[in-house]
């Protein structure tokens, strides 16, 4: 097993060292001057240009520069926003919890939900039942989500008045970060009006960001469920006289779930993908939106360190997912 | 199953298309997709002749007016105006021409770029396949629509740097299919014999190799034709893709969001569109890979 995970991470290191170079070359592929079009529209003084090249380290070689940036990404130093002045790695620390926060609240809503769907549009098939689940799943698969967010607001922020549009929590609470997540840390505190409130904040960019991998659960939960229905196993556990119930939930759900757990790991970087927009719509502070203003603002130190940082966090949860697949499956392994 | 036409011998590409046609029809759905797809795309085209208005026009006594179904609509403008007083539908039907021209234009980049690298990933093999896999690997190693808005920021935002930034996110599914379906092929007997008979490299990747790895390269296709749609929607929406006044729809649900408490239908018509639009492609790839999916037929 630790030779297996050994040798996905070797594998890594070639992407690794390309995520680098793509990032590396972000700020120096822009079309004209990075230091000119960094100072925007006011212009720049020489001094201030030769202060700022020497800085970013511009009028050293390129290779130079790139191993510097690699040294440096090795200690964890990603350089400082041109808006903030502070340091990228803090300012995506400080927001990287609420992308987790709403992320692993999108991904429990499409668990819950798409999980039992899939299983029921299986063990029905050809029913009514399934066809409406499936088509509902084909929908969800190809939704908009950002213009799924402004209908759900328009519909129970504006009209019915029952979520708020934008924010993680009332601002009446001020909760003592611990985890990160409002939700744990308000629990923590004991605090169940703040619990409630952040929750709130949640449900509906959950649902909406959701929405996508719980369509893609449902249909791979109905056809991997299909196919073990059709096992040797499942009919001998039918033929034993177990109750229906319990030959779906116990001896063809687990098998079934090992393409589906699979399916859930690689649900990461669409998770990503729609927190750009998820976060966009519902003023969520989270990385999705930081990454959005950085690249609007042009920001290019902020966008390349996102950039990289974003890039690991996909690797590594697939890295994990490959895993969890190899102790699941042992056949992988070899 | 029906019996296929008898007119056709085995063999031939009419045999062929009459059996792909009775798999493909058998497919409520996929039929339903592909008349919407039809339909669609003749709006795109006849698009100056059908919309009522001029996309472009603002009528200014005609700010915000609701679809023609409130007491306070009109039959000039069936589905409304925007806060600028430019009819609704007939923006709709004009963006057609811009969501679905981009996005095929990104599948056959994608698909024309990726089949290339695939083939000779896979012919080839060795250290040049190597680099192709890690680089494909860096691709998907970001998430797509991120990489793509990094592209669009440093080529400048616009509708070709967008649609760039998108056929390249798209290319990793290309050459990863293509390249597996050549290693599955390459060492089959006609491949073999073609090679014998004196066939030279380019002619055994795309003559002989290239049009028995269509199958699955051609549903992919249809599912990057709907992602494509999906995505340019998202960067226009984000104010990196098409940019305004231009009509496309995902920029129309930009401009429409500042007024999404008094004008509902200025936001909602742009996406029902987008998300049909969508659903129906997916419909209709379903019923692809179903008919042209080997391991599922029947027979």
């Amino acid at each position: 097993m630790l030779k297996f995970i050994l040798i996905k991470l070797a594998q890594l290191i070639p992407t690794f060292i390309g995520v680098t170079i793509v990032a590396f070359s972000f700020i120096r592929l822009l079309p004209g001057d990075p230091i000119l079009l960094m100072a925007g529209e006011r212009g720049i003084s020489a001094e201030r240009y030769a202060q700022l090249e020497a800085q970013l380290g511009f009028d050293r070689p390129l290779i130079t520069q790139y191993l510097d940036f690699v040294g440096g990404l090795l200690q964890g130093e990603l350089g400082t926003s041109l808006v903030t002045h502070a340091p990228v790695i803090d300012e995506f620390m400080s927001r990287f919890p609420a992308t987790v926060e709403l992320s692993l609240f999108a991904l429990l809503f499409a668990v819950i939900v798409g999980l039992p769907a899939g299983v029921l549009a299986a063990t029905r098939r050809g029913t009514f039942l399934d066809h409406s689940v499936m088509g509902i799943s084909l929908t969800g698969y190809s939704m908009p989500i950002f213009w799924w967010g402004l209908l759900l607001i328009m519909l129970f922020s504006s009209t019915l008045g029952w979520t708020p549009v934008s924010g993680r929590i009332s601002y009446l609470y001020f909760i003592e970060p611990v985890t990160g997540l409002l939700t744990i840390d308000t629990l923590l505190a004991g605090n169940w009006d703040a619990f409630r409130s952040a929750l709130h904040y949640l449900i509906l960019p959950g649902i909406v960001l959701g929405t996508i991998p719980m369509a893609v659960i449902a249909r791979q939960t109905r056809s991997s469920m299909l196919e073990v229905l059709g096992e040797d196993y499942v009919r001998t556990a039918r033929a034993k006289g177990l109750s229906g119930f319990r030959v779906i939930m116990v001896h063809a759900l687990r098998n079934a779930l090992i393409t589906v757990v699979t399916v859930i790991g690689l649900q990461v970087g669409i998770l990503l993908s729609g927190a750009i927009l998820t976060e966009t719509i519902f003023s969520w502070p989270g990385i999705g939106k930081w990454m959005i203003d950085a690249i609007s603002r042009r920001d290019y130190p902020t966008v390349q360190g996102g950039l990289v940082l974003i890039a690991f966090i996909v690797m590594f949860i697939n890295l994990l997912v490959d895993v969890a697949y190899g102790v699941i499956n042992p056949r992988i392994r070899h | 199953m029906t019996p296929l036409s008898p007119t056709a011998a085995p063999g031939t590409l009419r045999h062929q298309l009459a059996e792909f046609w009775t798999y493909f029809s058998a497919s409520r759905g996929a039929l339903v997709g592909l008349l919407f797809i039809v339909f669609i795309f003749a709006v795109a085209l006849l698009a100056p002749w059908i919309a009522p208005h001029d996309p472009a026009l603002q009528n200014r006594d005609a700010f915000l007016v609701p679809p023609v179904w409130h007491a306070e609509g009109s039959w000039r403008y069936l589905l409304g105006t925007d806060a600028v007083g430019r009819d609704v539908l007939s923006r709709l039907i004009h963006g057609a021409r811009y969501s679905l021209s981009i996005s095929a234009m990104v599948v056959m980049l994608s698909m024309a770029v990726g089949i290339f690298f695939g083939l000779l990933a896979g012919y080839f093999r060795g250290w040049f396949e190597t680099v192709i896999t890690r680089v494909m690997d860096v691709v998907l190693a970001f998430p797509s629509l991120l990489l793509a808005l990094g592209l669009v920021a440093v080529l400048s935002p616009g509708l070709t740097s967008a649609m760039i930034a998108i056929a390249l996110v798209q290319l990793p599914y290309f050459v990863r299919l293509t390249r597996a379906a050549v290693i599955g092929e390459k060492d089959r007997e006609y491949v073999i014999a073609s090679r014998l008979a004196g066939a030279g490299h380019g002619r055994l990747m795309f003559n002989t190799l290239l049009p028995n790895c269509m199958a699955p390269l051609i549903v992919q296709a249809t599912l990057s034709f709907s992602t494509a749609i999906l995505d340019i929607a998202a960067l226009g929406f984000l104010g990196m893709g098409v940019q305004p006044p231009t009509p496309e729809w995902g920029a129309m649900l930009a401009n429409a969001r500042e007024f999404m408490g008094s004008a509902y239908w200025a936001v909602t018509f742009p996406g029902l569109v987008i998300l049909l639009t969508v659903l129906m492609i997916n419909l209709m790839g379903d019923g692809l890979r179903d008919a042209l999916d080997p391991k599922l037929k029947r027979s």
